[in-house]
């Protein structure tokens, strides 16, 4: 199954019969998968005028509770920025995919991930977060896609599958799992009142500064709550590691190689793959900290996650980047002789 | 005798609109439609970016706040997220005619089933008195301060024709609130609207030409009268599309 493919299919089996989007590289197999499948589950695919009109369909249906999602790339993603905010704004969730492509503008169709400063600090105005997943396999397409759908739910907030290019084409086996869905109760929802109950008002305008200044404290309490219990990655190899290599999606398939390509030379090297990119696994870099020597941040980007990872560590240890950009993916021996050279100090 | 009461889908709440502004008249036809069809548990409205951004606070069912423009596509996610329900925005000008064109035009291409009270009084009230997508010719706005000139700012945009012009869309009627017949006319066909919703027959647009004496610099009473001196002659009232009727 495709990546694309994977997510498309796992939100429907996460409950998901609401899809808006708009045709862009390298996303579409999403929609033309829903397209495909909706009409025969009684699900809605509307293939929306414009990537704004798509982000605000989404916000009507989750206004109205249900779970919806659309999907989108780079250029796409900036359009939907408003329309997020108003999402964040009004507490709603939703799912918003981004295959990531090169940029800026109109870019490139290859695969990237410069847009990890969009998602995981400006998605759109305001003050305000979204919980941004990253997968590194089509298997984690699908669970991701799952978990995004739960995450939004639990608290109240917009989920964005921060995927790229390579992963959104490539193929690999996926296991579907339905797993039990859990139910959350959305009494805010807009369902009509029936008469029965004093209407629900669905909004982010709050005019009074003071009273705007309160839900926006109420949301960071809540992100606070988030950012301790929810942080997600993988740490490979690292239990005796002196170099320590942070890389997410695409880019942590080529590091995981070179990781093993440098262990094969007696070098200690190992990695950190964030799986969620707000929260931001802090925690696990500050510790790592403590143990290694040198962090390399391998990035499909001019170097964007690299400022967390620094942020995490105090930059207490020297963070060097690795990358290529503009669609060029950082070949296993790119990384491996980055590795060399940081542990060079010690080891030669 | 009969005895004017408030609409009861309309709350018992100050409004924050100017004194001669049309849209109480507008907000209470929408109120006594809702009614009348006896829709106000399921209805859901969609409030814009402009005058009426607080118009949720004022109609009893529930409501939503949109984005500058995207109403139509809120309007749309609501309809097809539980199609029994019956779903209305409620726009400007500006809204609808400028920054929301596209959603206006598609939803109605798609001839979505939704209602939409298009209020248009020629000028960017909220905002305080710029030019709009619908002010005259030689209009004089706080961005078109020697008159609406066409050679630089192009003409305005006549919805209801435009609109009439596609396949998709159901009902299109145009109509004003400035004397008790235009009312009354405006009323029955606010009804017709959220009556085709109701019957699935599908997009429902009614413009209604409403006034501004604040930002146009008149009183109430000459505000009125320009709409039938100035406005109507460039917007005429009328239906401009009546699908269903046409075939019956």
């Amino acid at each position: 199954m495709k990546g694309n493919e994977a997510i498309a299919e796992a939100a429907i089996q996460a409950g998901c019969r609401h899809y808006f989007g708009y045709p862009i590289t390298p996303q579409t197999e999403i929609a033309a998968y829903m397209a495909k499948r909706m009409p025969k589950i009684n699900g809605v695919f509307l293939q929306a005028e414009s990537e704004i009109a798509a982000i605000n369909m989404v916000y009507g249906v989750s206004a109205a509770g249900k779970r919806v999602m659309t999907s989108s790339s780079s250029p796409g993603i900036s359009l939907k920025g408003e329309g997020i905010s108003y999402l964040a704004g009004s507490d709603l969730p939703a799912l918003i995919v981004n295959v990531q492509r090169g940029g800026p503008g109109l870019g490139g169709i290859q695969p990237s991930q410069s847009d990890y400063f969009q998602a995981t600090r400006a998605t759109g105005h305001g003050d305000f977060h979204v919980l941004v997943l990253a997968p590194a396999s089509v298997q984690e397409m699908a669970s991701l896609t799952a978990k995004a759908f739960d995450l939004a739910d639990k608290y109240s907030m917009p989920a964005m599958i921060l995927a790229d290019g390579t992963i959104g084409q490539m193929m690999e086996p996926v296991l579907l799992e339905a797993g039990e869905q859990k139910t959350y109760e959305k009494p805010w929802a807009l369902t009509g009142t029936k008469k029965k109950r004093k209407h629900n008002i669905v909004t982010s305008l709050y005019l009074q500064p003071d009273e705007l200044e309160r839900k926006n404290f109420e949301r960071y309490k809540r992100y606070e709550t988030i950012e301790k219990n929810e942080p997600l990655f993988e740490s490979y190899r690292m239990e005796d590691a002196e170099i320590c290599v942070a890389a997410f999606g695409i880019a942590s398939r080529v590091s995981r190689n070179a990781v093993n390509a440098a262990r094969a030379k007696g070098i200690r090297a190992g990695m950190i793959r964030p799986i969620t990119l707000w929260p931001f696994p802090k925690q696990a870099f500050f510790d790592a900290a403590k143990q290694v020597n040198a962090f390399l941040s391998v990035e499909l980007s001019m170097g964007q996650m690299i400022e967390d990872v620094e942020l995490a560590i105090r930059c207490s240890k020297p963070v060097t980047l690795v990358n290529r950009a503009g669609g060029m993916i950082p070949a296993p021996e790119q990384v491996l002789a980055a590795i060399e050279k940081a542990a060079g100090g010690e080891n030669k | 005798m009969i005895v004017a009461k408030r609409p009861e889908s309309l709350l018992a709440v100050p409004t924050h609109y100017c004194p001669g502004c049309t849209h109480g008249i507008i907000h209470r036809l929408v109120g006594e439609a809702i009614d009348e069809l006896g829709i106000e548990g399921i209805t859901i409205g969609v409030a814009p970016v402009g005058c009426s951004v607080l118009a949720y606070n004022y109609f009893a069912c529930d409501m939503i706040e949109a984005a500058h423009g995207r109403a139509p596509a809120v309007a749309t996610g609501l309809k097809r997220a539980d199609p029994s329900n019956i779903v209305f925005s409620y726009q400007g000008d500006g809204d609808l005619a400028s920054i929301g064109m596209a959603e206006t035009v598609h939803a109605a291409a798609r001839n979505e089933n939704i209602t939409i009270i298009f209020v248009n009084n020629a000028i960017y009230g909220m905002t305080g008195g710029q030019m709009a997508p619908t002010s005259l010719p030689g209009q004089v706005t706080q961005t078109s301060p020697y008159g609406r000139d066409v050679t630089l700012c192009g003409y305005p945009v006549k919805v209801c024709e435009m609109l009439s012009e596609l396949d998709g869309p159901e009902y299109l009627e145009r109509v004003a609130v400035n004397s008790v017949k235009n009312v009354r006319a405006a009323k029955k066909a606010i009804e017709k609207a959220f009556r085709n919703q109701i019957e699935g027959k599908g997009f429902s647009l009614i413009e209604v030409l409403s006034a501004c004496p604040t930002n146009w610099g008149m009183t109430p009473q000459n505000a009125l009268k320009w709409i039938d001196d100035k406005m109507i002659p460039y917007y005429p009232l009328g239906v401009y599309k009546d699908r269903s009727g046409k075939e019956a």
